[in-house]
């Protein structure tokens, strides 16, 4: 789950790193007011969870509070990348003399958190990453022992920090490891983290991504989550504990199992089909949840025909019969749906549906076929 | 013969009282694995199974008590770290976790502690171990597979009793099937695997069932082209996601460019590992 900037900012503050004063608005009146209360020039920045906000037009300055209003409404009537803007952070603005860059995540390879530190802050870091890799100094970190003061040095003495900044710098890079680490983040990152011209380092940007997983560790930070940017079936997916993207295709899939999901999207594609989702309805599903899973794939309406992929292990094919005619008594649809039951009670399964009017297949390959046939309206029973 | 389980294996089950916990153990007996201890805090001394199986309230106790060798974790999610920590602590050297929705961070920690004892983990968010015809541990369907020549070594669940059912059809068997999780953290990774079917004279061949994020699948490549002398079949889930989208495991995402199905695909082929266009296309390929 990503965080806003303004929410990240917040928790890099309650440890000890030290930000921009400003606050949180969602009309450009209260962005004058708070631009009134900050006195001197703001930079207002619109609170979306996507890149290249500046670029976008989504980040302007503003000399008093009455240009502060009108920039503020400019903004809040943006979208960016399909994304309403509903608020936006005030920030006093700073005097910047240095960009840097500095960030925690998880590296998976090798199995460790990495911080990262970087003397080209501010712009894409992921580009300085690849285009000149040596501008970016990493040090992986002990999860049993955390971050190590010495570590936090070689990363300011890597990137040529002043060694007058190196105590506060140390200061920061302590508080963004335990930020990263109290909050189960998988991303805490910095950018830019600034020198300004009266000496200041001061984080002027702030991003976090939160481990989904370890959400019932923060319920604070799980009510953050920002319904906008989620589709409304993933958002209503969600709701029913199913695994569910939405893709552009046209037909629809349900299986159960992330792996065997994929596998069944890729073998749409194979036979030369699009496939319009991935869902995996998990292990165990009930009736109700695969009536709740097929209600969403229909909600589609580029979908022209679903494809149900159904390996029994835990699940049991009957239980997913039954919660097919469930739906399908509930929803009416001309949409041609092929069927494929193998594993635990597949027979009971197959018997449930034998009056359900639906195309059976016995492998994989064959419900590909079947059902890339039957989106485009050839299919025959 | 295979690889990690077979018929001396002595299991524990850490959660043995919980719905899947008990039903899977059941499913493991009646396999013929040799289940000999459950565990649940506050529940020590009771009995599962019509008496069959005892309960005790530590890891620890369990094994002085019944000489497991192997352990099996049910847990929800929350509490499986510590479960994972707790077998370890008692001395368990292989521990199998099929719990899914561990927190990263918490895996960080595990995968570092257990690398220092050098205890085995397979998992999290994993089927278990099949070794048809002597044992099961985890969530395997038995009857999926029989015994034979194959070593199979899989990131997926259901995707792996897909492969296991398709070379049922076509008569082939497995030594060992090895389910490592779908978990960007876990304890056993593909070369872990690659090198015990490597040095196990019952393995002929070995299907990898692999799926898109992290590097996990060159590495093997790689492992394969220095170290291997058997043939390898592949298969990677995930051509068809999207950038920067989770596919339901963890794992399972396209980040920053790297982790793509075709890269994986290319690190393969470009050393003779032959991928499969589809998982049933997996047994002609081994013939």
């Amino acid at each position: 789950m990503k965080l806003q900037e303004y929410q990240s900012k917040q928790i890099f503050s309650k440890y000890g790193i030290p930000i921009p004063k400003g606050r949180v608005a969602a009309t450009a009146n209260e962005a004058k007011h708070i631009a009134e209360e900050l006195g001197g020039r703001v930079v207002i920045k619109s609170q979306v969870l996507v890149g290249g906000r500046g670029k976008a037009g989504g980040i302007l300055l503003a000399k008093n509070p009455q240009q502060a209003e009108q920039v503020a409404a400019q903004i809040l009537a943006m979208e960016i990348k399909g994304l309403p803007v509903r608020k936006v952070l005030v920030d006093q603005a700073a005097d910047i003399e240095t960009e840097i860059y500095l960030g925690i995540t998880n590296d998976r390879a090798a199995r460790k958190p990495v911080m990262m530190a970087s003397a080209a802050g501010g712009v894409d870091i992921e580009q300085v990453a690849s285009e000149t890799p040596e501008k970016i100094v990493k040090v992986h970190i002990d999860p049993l022992l955390g971050l190590r003061d010495y570590q936090a040095r070689d990363l300011a003495a890597g990137i040529d920090l002043p060694r007058d900044q190196w105590r506060t710098f140390e200061q920061i890079a302590r508080g963004l490891w335990q930020a990263y680490k109290g909050n189960d983040a998988s991303l805490a990152e910095i950018n830019p983290l600034v020198i300004t011209s009266d000496h200041h380092l001061v984080a002027l940007d702030g991003k976090m991504v939160l481990d989904d997983n370890a959400l019932f560790r923060h319920p604070d930070l799980a009510e953050m989550r920002d319904l906008d940017i989620e589709a409304e079936a993933e958002v209503e997916a969600r709701r029913h504990d199913l695994s569910f993207i939405k893709l552009d295709g046209q037909i629809g899939c349900m299986v159960n199992g992330a792996g065997l999901a994929m596998a069944t999207m890729d073998i749409i594609k194979h036979f030369g089909g699009e496939p319009a989702n991935f869902l995996d309805i998990g292990g165990g599903a009930s009736s109700e949840k695969v009536a709740a899973a097929l209600r969403i794939i229909l909600s589609d309406s580029n979908v022209k025909a679903v494809l149900f992929n159904i390996f029994g292990g835990i699940t049991r094919c009957d239980e997913v019969a039954r919660g097919i005619v469930t739906a399908l008594g509930e929803v009416k649809t001309q949409v041609p749906m092929v069927v494929r039951l193998v594993g635990t009670n597949a027979e009971e399964g197959r018997q449930i549906l034998a009056n359900a009017n639906m195309i059976t297949a016995k492998t994989l390959a064959d419900a590909a076929q079947k059902a890339v046939a039957a989106s485009r309206g050839g299919s025959s029973l | 013969m295979s690889i990690l389980i077979d018929k001396n294996t002595r299991l524990l089950v850490q959660g043995i009282t919980g719905n899947e916990g008990l039903f899977h153990t059941q499913q493991m007996v009646a396999y013929g694995t040799n289940v000999v201890a459950g565990v649940r805090p506050g529940k020590g001394g009771e009995w599962v199974l019509e008496g069959k199986i005892p309960v005790f309230d530590s890891a620890k106790i369990a094994i002085e008590a019944t000489g497991a060798n192997t352990g099996v974790i049910f847990v929800p999610a929350r509490f499986a770290s510590d479960a994972i920590f707790e077998e370890a602590d008692a001395g368990l050297p292989l521990i199998v976790c099929i719990t899914e929705g561990i927190p990263v961070q918490d895996m960080m920690r595990v995968r570092n502690y257990l690398d220092q004892k050098g205890v085995r983990l397979v998992g999290p968010n994993c089927p278990g171990l099949l070794t048809p015809g002597e044992a099961k541990v985890g969530i395997i369907p038995g009857d999926i597979a029989i015994p034979g020549n194959v070593g199979v070594v899989s990131r997926s669940g259901t995707l792996t009793y897909e492969v296991l059912y398709a070379l049922k059809e076509f008569g082939m068997g497995a030594t060992t099937c090895v389910g490592i999780g779908g978990d960007p953290i876990n304890g056993t990774n593909f070369i872990d695997v690659l090198g015990m079917f490597e040095a196990d004279p019952y393995t002929e061949k070995i299907v990898l069932i692999g799926e898109i994020g992290g590097t996990d699948e060159e590495k093997a490549a790689e492992f394969i082209a220095d170290q291997m002398t058997k043939p390898v079949v592949a298969f990677i889930a995930g051509q068809t996601a999207p950038p920067g989208k989770r596919m339901g495991h963890a794992g399972a995402i396209v980040e920053g460019g790297s982790g793509l199905a075709a890269d994986k695909i290319r690190a393969f082929e470009a050393v003779g590992v032959r991928v499969a266009s589809h998982p049933e296309k997996i047994p002609n390929l081994l013939r």
